[in-house]
């Protein structure tokens, strides 16, 4: 049998795990640099992955390294992963945050031990999502992750922390709900629970109407993603978090959403999804500027970035929904620029507060002659998000544009990506404000002395900046791999 | 010639970009002239390769290369090449941007000396050149788009180049957004071509729109959407406003950026898609309004500002609008023309202006005067721009002016009577600044800490920059005495220099136009240097008409104030984060504690005593029971 790579990398934070768990009376820094270990390796093997996968046209429609076996032969469930060019990209963002994630607690002194088993556990559960052929497997990951969300949150976040982290489960349990009802709709309609033998699924009977299953798993999907109105245990979340989750959070966790949808709502409900579209494409057009517009009233930077997260998701739903080649390939490219684009700017906020003690808008100021690295980078990150040429944000966005303008689903749709791209213009807005409110202007007397970025912090914040530069300017790196993944579903949807 | 000239005359000043940002910054700070000269020597090679393209393309067949392409991105039946167009209209773009960039930075050896910001402002002002460089070279929308924004960018980190000023950083954060409006028109052009035509390469859009493939109400749009990408570049009405405030930057800046190249880009933006333009009667009529009354509209502006830097802005958004009038009514190589001639003496007033703010401290020409005497050489050079920025015989900016007020007359008498006031307002715009500025006797500079500043000659690093673009000042327009610029850009005829060249004054539209600049010089002369008129008595007789121009309109207020803080900040944006709070979030928390006051209340039913339970179960029981018997 080959090597099985998808295991290897979904497990190895979980061998990291119990390396930690194991340690006998272990220093801070040994705990540290396990986690360091397990979470680059998990990622150098992702990069392999990346580079093995085969990107000929024969290949088109095809997982790759795919491992099936028998689980739970009662219920005919699987232990079945594989990649296609649709979670290749996902798992991928998740293993370079993940490494970078430990990176950023570099300096976490609270109960380290802990810390880093459920920031491990939290990679396992994102990665195990994405790689899931089986609809017991993936709910089964989709689950788990909430539980290292939790700890992480009222254990180590800040402010409003148990309020936040019950907010988030119970929120997401809601959807949860809703989705275990949906996938076993479709089980008890199909007895099947592969998920890529579903795909186009058409049966005579239905135990409830398709567009019931689709609804159910869609909520689920849209509470992660998250679609407004559903989007309110974000911000709260965001804001009291540590750093590194906040970091996998809006960098990987919301994108189970958007792939989520993708890969159930619109594979296996291809007719749904377009007989549905113009509401949900309504509904991500609302979400950008909506998010946009509450953003520019945001004084707490974390808010400010979760609130831009919730506008910028809204491209991604706005992608999916126009159901073309072009706008698919887009929303991934938007899923994974985000995710590194935001993740970098928690990131950096993280830093900003770790230095200078202040979070809020109206205290800050001047910061750029104290921490001119910090300046830089910031803006870089801004500027992605403004989606400035260069940058993998323009790419994403300008190819969701594109897809979306010259989609054939959805009438009008035109009017409706006119509308979105003027969401730039607020980002333009709020970004260029906030910049402006941290680092410019006279320096202030109270942060004199104020300390710059760090070795360690620099090799983690400029990782970000690489990946957001290649990206922006040979973006076909990944679109080819993921285009892959769209065809067949595009196929299905038969426009 | 081989196709990695072009390539290297954009690659070139990148280098160096990245060379000073990543090298000379972190390891060589010490030595900041270092970066100065790595910059002057990219750029100085970029325009000597250009000067060998434009010859390549004067010789070249239809004045075109071909340069092949690079796949770029490829999804299904979406894809973008990147590669390079060079025609005549970006040869003289290569020229312009090359030799205006290079004398620039020649001078900013001088005047940024000793500025803590030394290398930050060669790699700015590296990187700008670069992307202008592939803007004029790019040949497709996608690709031009990227350096559009890129331009922008430069600007945004050039103007807020002093970001410990708050009115620098807010003067960045405005050109920046206020231009992206713009953007957003020019965006929205992109997708609907490519929605309708299936490609993004500019010279088969050309094609498609003079085959009439491309026609109708759609190719309207598209034209109106990529003028208003040039409309927020190039600070046309009603995107004016970030210009003047865009001087806070360093003032080689402003003249490179502000004055000569990236404002013009949006000229250059519709002289390129010129040919989807000419097929809309409606876009081409846009044009040449909003051009026109951006030129009479600015200049009346600039008639009142006290900061030499605002005059020449002003002027400045006057003049850009001289070429889209141009553009308008009369075609490619009259607004082209004009945008030549206009960056070398307009880049070469705005030297002046910072020569003389290293002599006096100051921007405000009220606290000038008498620099003739002490700077002979800024005063000289200064007084060659402003006769041909005038328009005065034989002087450059004389010919392109005169082709646009020609165009214009044939075109439609309002555009014509438009220009010719704004002749006059701009002769005397410029000559209030000369004899403010150069002219009677020293008021003593800037009121510093450090008392009042000695007047003084600046070095000469800055002064042979200024006297090279004088030079030009006087000669570039000569350039179509013959007719030879029009016809390299593709039209018009060719006739003798001598006949060109004296032959003009023989016509009555030139010699109006002159008299009129001249009476514009004469007015200044009574009022700021004979003194035969009081300024502040006119000013007081026409106290409203003077706080409107001074208040330019009140457009910053209605903009910032009023659009911008009371409509959408305070006011849509505050009602939405509100409803996101209350309504939105109101109705999770409201659920939540919903559910926490349900289970409080049934809560009680769990007393704990046995007693109780059994007496529910027998009530239940009997229930049951009695239902059953009654229904069952």
């Amino acid at each position: 049998m080959d090597f099985g790579y998808l295991t290897a990398i979904l497990f190895l934070p979980i061998a990291g795990i119990i390396v930690i768990a194991l340690l006998p009376k272990p220093q801070a820094r040994t705990i540290r640099l396990t986690a360091l270990t397990f979470t680059l390796a998990s990622f150098i093997l992702s990069i392999a992955v990346f580079c093995l996968f085969d990107r000929s046209a024969g290949a088109i429609g095809q997982m790759q390294f795919e491992e099936k076996i028998s689980w739970i032969p009662a219920i005919n469930a699987f232990y079945h992963l594989g990649v296609d060019g649709l979670s290749l990209p996902m798992v991928i963002l998740m293993t370079f945050l993940g490494f970078l994630a430990v990176l950023v607690s570099w300096k976490i002194e609270l109960r380290p031990r802990e810390y880093f088993i459920w920031l491990l556990l939290l990679e396992t559960s994102i990665l195990g999502v994405f790689c899931s052929l089986d609809l017991v497997l993936f709910f089964l990951f989709w689950e788990l992750e909430l539980i290292p969300m939790y700890f992480l949150i009222s254990i180590w976040g800040s402010g409003r922390k148990e309020y936040a982290a019950n907010k988030y489960l119970i929120y997401t349990l809601v959807g949860s709900a809703m989705m275990l009802a949906g996938i076993l709709s479709i089980y008890f309609t199909t007895g099947s629970l592969g998920m890529m033998g579903l795909c186009g699924l058409s049966v005579a009977s239905p135990v409830i109407p398709f567009a019931a299953m689709f609804f159910l798993l869609f909520i689920g999907f849209a509470i992660k993603l998250p679609m407004v109105p559903l989007h309110t245990w974000l911000p709260d979340a965001h804001t009291n978090a540590p750093t590194a989750v906040s970091v996998i959070l809006a960098g990987a966790l919301l994108k189970m959403g958007g792939y989520g949808m993708i890969r159930l709502c619109v594979s296996i409900f291809p007719e749904i999804a377009l007989r549905y579209a113009p509401l949900l494409v309504a509904l991500a057009v609302v979400g950008v500027l909506y998010g946009a517009a509450v953003t520019m009233r945001q004084r707490d930077l974390k808010r400010l970035i979760a609130y831009s997260s919730v506008s910028h998701m809204g491209y991604v739903l706005l992608g999916i929904f126009a159901l073309s080649q072009i706008s698919l390939t887009g929303a991934v490219l938007q899923m994974f620029s985000h995710g590194v684009i935001t993740g970098l700017l928690f990131a950096m906020v993280g830093l900003v507060y770790d230095k200078a003690h202040e979070r809020n808008l109206d205290n800050l100021g001047g910061l750029a002659r104290r921490m001119p690295v910090i300046t830089v980078v910031f803006t870089v990150a801004g500027l992605a998000c403004l989606g400035l040429p260069g940058t993998c944000g323009f790419a994403a966005e300008f190819i969701t544009f594109v897809g979306c303008f010259s989609s054939t689903a959805v009438g009008g749709i035109q009017i409706y990506t006119l509308l979105g791209v003027l969401g730039i213009v607020l980002t333009a807005g709020y970004i260029l404000w906030m910049l402006q409110k941290v680092f410019y202007g006279p320096p202030l007397e109270k942060y004199d002395g104020v300390p710059d970025a760090d070795n360690i912090e620099k090799v983690c914040i400029f990782s970000f900046v690489a990946v957001i530069m290649l990206i922006g300017v040979y973006p076909a790196i990944l679109t080819d791999v993921i285009k892959m993944g769209i065809m067949p579903i595009v196929k299905l949807i038969g426009l | 010639m081989p196709h990695q000239v072009p390539w290297l005359i954009f690659l070139l000043p990148l280098f160096s970009f990245i060379l000073v940002s990543f090298i000379l910054r972190p390891f060589f700070n010490h030595r900041p002239k270092l970066g100065g000269y790595v910059t002057i020597a990219a750029i100085g090679t970029a325009c000597v390769l250009s000067f060998w393209v434009v010859a390549e393309v004067f010789g070249a067949p239809g004045h075109k290369l071909e340069i092949p392409d690079i796949q770029w991105l490829l999804i299904s039946d979406f894809s973008i090449h990147i590669g390079l167009m060079i025609d005549s209209l970006t040869a003289v773009m290569l020229v312009v941007v090359t030799v205006v960039s290079l004398m620039v930075q020649i001078y900013s050896q001088g005047y940024m000396e000793g500025d803590p910001g030394y290398h930050r402002y060669y790699a700015f002002m590296s990187l700008f050149t670069a992307c202008m460089l592939g803007l004029v070279m790019a040949d497709n929308l996608v690709f031009m788009y990227l350096f559009w924004e890129g331009v922008g960018l430069c600007s945004y980190l050039l103007i807020g180049f002093w970001f410990h000023k708050p009115s620098a950083a807010d003067a960045a954060k405005k050109a920046f957004i206020v231009t992206r409006f713009g953007d957003l028109g020019f965006l929205a052009a992109i997708l609907l071509l490519f929605y309708t035509t299936g490609t993004f390469d500019i010279e088969a859009l050309h094609g498609l729109a003079i085959a009439g493939v491309l026609a109708g109400t759609t190719l309207t749009w598209v034209a109106i959407g990529i003028f208003a990408g040039a409309v927020g570049k190039s600070a046309q009405f009603p995107l004016h406003v970030w210009l003047p405030d865009a001087m806070e930057g360093p003032t080689p800046v402003s003249s490179l950026i502000h004055a000569a190249t990236m404002v013009a880009a949006g000229v250059f933006l519709v002289a390129r898609m010129y040919p989807l333009f000419e097929c809309s009667e409606v876009a081409l009529t846009t044009v040449a309004v909003i051009g026109a009354f951006t030129a009479i509209f600015a200049a009346s502006m600039g008639l009142v500002m006290t900061d030499i830097k605002r005059v020449l802005a002003y002027s400045t958004i006057s003049q850009l609008g001289y070429m889209m009038l141009g553009l308008g009514t009369g075609g490619i190589a009259i607004g082209m023309f004009h945008l030549f001639n206009h960056a070398f003496f307009k880049c070469l007033l705005f030297l002046g202006a910072g020569s003389v703010n290293h002599s006096t401290g100051t921007f405000d020409i009220r606290e000038m005067g008498g620099l003739r005497k002490v700077m002979p050489w800024t005063y000289a050079t200064f007084l060659i721009a402003s006769l041909s920025i005038a328009g005065i015989w034989p002087l450059s900016g004389f010919w392109s002016k005169d082709e646009i007020v020609v165009s214009s007359f044939a075109n439609n008498p309002i555009l014509f009577y438009l220009a010719m006031i704004t002749v006059f307002m701009t002769a005397f715009y410029m000559f209030r600044v000369i004899f403010l500025t150069f002219g009677g006797e020293y008021r003593g500079g800037a009121s510093s800490e450090h008392g009042s500043h000695e007047p003084h000659e600046s070095s000469r690093v800055m002064v042979i920059p200024m006297v090279v673009l004088a030079v030009l000042a006087v000669f570039s327009g000569w350039l179509n005495v013959t007719g030879a610029f029009g016809a390299f850009m593709g039209h018009g005829e060719v006739c003798g220099f001598a006949e060109g060249f004296f032959g003009i004054l023989t016509h009555p539209l030139p010699l109006i136009s002159l008299l009129l600049a001249g009476l514009g010089i004469l007015l200044a002369y009574a009022m700021y240097s004979a003194k035969w008129v009081s300024a502040e008595a006119v000013g007081r007789a026409f106290r409203p008409l003077y706080t409107l121009l001074y208040r330019k309109y009140w457009f910053d207020e209605l903009y910032e104030k009023v659009i911008v803080v009371r409509v959408l900040v305070d006011g849509l944006c505050a009602a939405l984060d509100f409803f996101d709070a209350r309504v939105v979030d109101g109705v999770v928390n409201g659920v939540g504690d919903g559910t926490a006051a349900a289970g409080k209340a049934l809560r009680r039913v769990q007393t704990g005593q046995l007693q109780v339970y059994v007496m529910a179960i027998v009530v239940g029981v009997v229930a049951i029971a009695v239902f059953y018997y009654l229904f069952g």
